[in-house]
């Protein structure tokens, strides 16, 4: 008990500490945004997702004025789904893996306003799956008979294609890009990087062709201006830029390849 | 044309022929701070010289540019920098690419107006282009103006050679793009120190000639 009450005693001293949060906030997809501030009692590990919580269960902000609950999408809590994705303190992250320890006070949080917002901090990210379908980022092995096991991925190949597949789709680079916006369709850095890891893949190299084209439609890999944010900013540490490099290569040799070879 | 091919067209033109002329402009102007006027004219002769040089400047200078510069505004246009959240150099020198490029666009309509353009008018010869610029350049507002016209230029060339770089698929790992970064950056400034000289070279009195109407600078000034 002894070893307790020692360890406590820091934690006691900051219990009375308050933190700050000014959180932009939005009641519908189209109505227009306001910020609100909350403050509350500091708990030593809190951070966003945890702080949100406490919004949650005692929603009053910082003038002791009831409001609604402050709404936001999380799932896994470890930084491996890409739901909690907001803006914090200017930059796009997890929410879930932002300890207020280690954030400026106040803290302010925003939705990522690159997606529609469709309440508060809950935003849509549809755009990014229907890229990964323009794409085609899968495999396709179905047949009508079984068509038996495919080529082996060679070790080496297969340790820069798990650091591609760790990609949540949690649309952190496309908030940070600067041409994702509503003057361009670009897809965005992610999808980019989609058709490297299953052109990468032994079986998804027999489709290769039908992905790289699909990076040569409008909107594709022609509207990366190279700032390289995305690199920056991506939160599993994907390196974006070297598979758009890379793709601008491949979609290169599938130009000259569709002209000289037919 | 489809967005792939106009923006892959639009960066293969800022290189070949864009660049290239781009580098042989700075060759040219350099004479004149290497041999003075004597080495200039000779070099501006040499050029009006080539065999088809209407064709070659229409094919290799003026659509490519026209081309380049117009795509390169539409761009422009697209991109919403957000250098305030995200101060990294690359994205720094993304934000710069554009904004050198509009400077750069109305710098070159002004100075292919000033003096190809009177050439071909007739208001001036070829061997009195030497006269022109020393009136620019010995106008501090107009001098001023060609240096930054010049920066910008500079810098645009160096940076669009590292992204294109980027774009074709050259460089691909981090490690050659920060090489090509330094190569580019000090390619830069290299430029920028020969265009200046250059316009420097241009305020010689040995330049100078009356026989040069004032006319288009004066107009610009007032």
């Amino acid at each position: 008990m002894a070893e307790v009450s020692t360890q406590s005693h820091p934690a006691n001293v900051t219990a009375k500490k308050n933190v700050k949060f000014i959180i932009t906030r939005q009641d519908k997809p189209d109505s227009p945004s306001y910020t609100e501030e909350f403050e509350l009692p500091y708990r030593p590990g809190m951070n966003v997702i945890s702080a949100l919580m406490e919004i949650q269960r005692n929603p009053v902000d910082n003038t002791g004025k009831a409001t609604a609950p402050v709404c936001w999408e999380s799932n896994c809590l470890e930084e491996v789904c890409g739901a909690c994705s907001m803006v914090i303190n200017g930059k796009p992250r997890q929410a879930c893996s932002a300890l207020v320890d280690k954030l400026e006070q106040p803290v302010h949080i925003a939705p990522m306003k690159t997606f529609p917002v469709v309440r508060d901090l809950v935003i849509d990210r549809s755009r990014m799956f229907g890229a990964l379908k323009k794409v085609k980022a899968w495999i396709p092995i179905d047949g009508t008979y079984d068509l038996g096991a495919g080529p082996r991925m060679p070790e080496k190949k297969r340790q820069w294609a798990y650091e591609l597949s760790k990609c949540m789709t949690c649309g952190v680079c496309l908030e940070a890009c600067p041409n994702v916006n509503d003057r361009t369709d670009f897809i965005g850095p992610a999808a980019l990087s989609q058709v490297r890891l299953f052109n990468a893949h032994p079986t998804g190299e027999m489709n290769k062709e039908d992905r790289l084209d699909a990076l040569m439609e409008p909107g594709g890999i022609e509207g990366c201006g190279n700032s390289q944010n995305c690199v920056r900013s991506c939160p599993k540490g994907i390196p974006l830029t070297t598979s758009i490099a890379e793709m601008n290569k491949d979609t290169s040799k599938h130009m000259f390849k569709r002209w000289l070879g037919v | 044309m489809k967005g792939f091919y106009a923006r892959r067209l639009h960066s293969l033109l800022g290189v070949i022929p864009l660049g290239a002329f781009f580098i042989e402009h700075m060759i040219t102007n350099f004479s004149a701070y290497e041999g003075g006027k004597e080495s200039f004219d000779k070099s501006v002769a040499f050029l009006n010289n080539l065999p088809l040089v209407l064709v070659l400047e229409s094919l290799f200078i003026f659509l490519p540019l026209i081309y380049h510069g117009v795509y390169g505004l539409y761009i422009a246009y697209q991109a919403k920098p957000n250098n305030a959240n995200y101060g990294y150099e690359r994205n720094w020198r993304y934000t710069l690419q554009r904004i050198t490029g509009v400077i750069t666009f109305v710098y070159i309509v002004w100075h292919v107006f000033e003096t190809r353009f009177q050439v071909a008018l007739g208001n001036v010869t070829h061997e009195q282009l030497g006269g022109v610029m020393y009136n620019i350049v010995t106008n501090p507002v107009t001098f001023v103006l060609y240096t930054i016209g010049v920066l910008a230029a500079s810098f645009h060339f160096a940076n669009g050679l590292w992204s294109f770089l980027v774009s074709w698929g050259i460089t691909v790992g981090p490690r050659a793009q920060r090489v090509s970064s330094y190569v580019c950056m000090t390619l830069f400034v290299i430029v920028s120190i020969m265009f200046i000289l250059s316009l420097v070279a241009f305020r010689n009195m040995e330049f100078e000639d009356p026989t040069v109407a004032l006319q288009t600078i004066r107009h610009f000034v007032a």
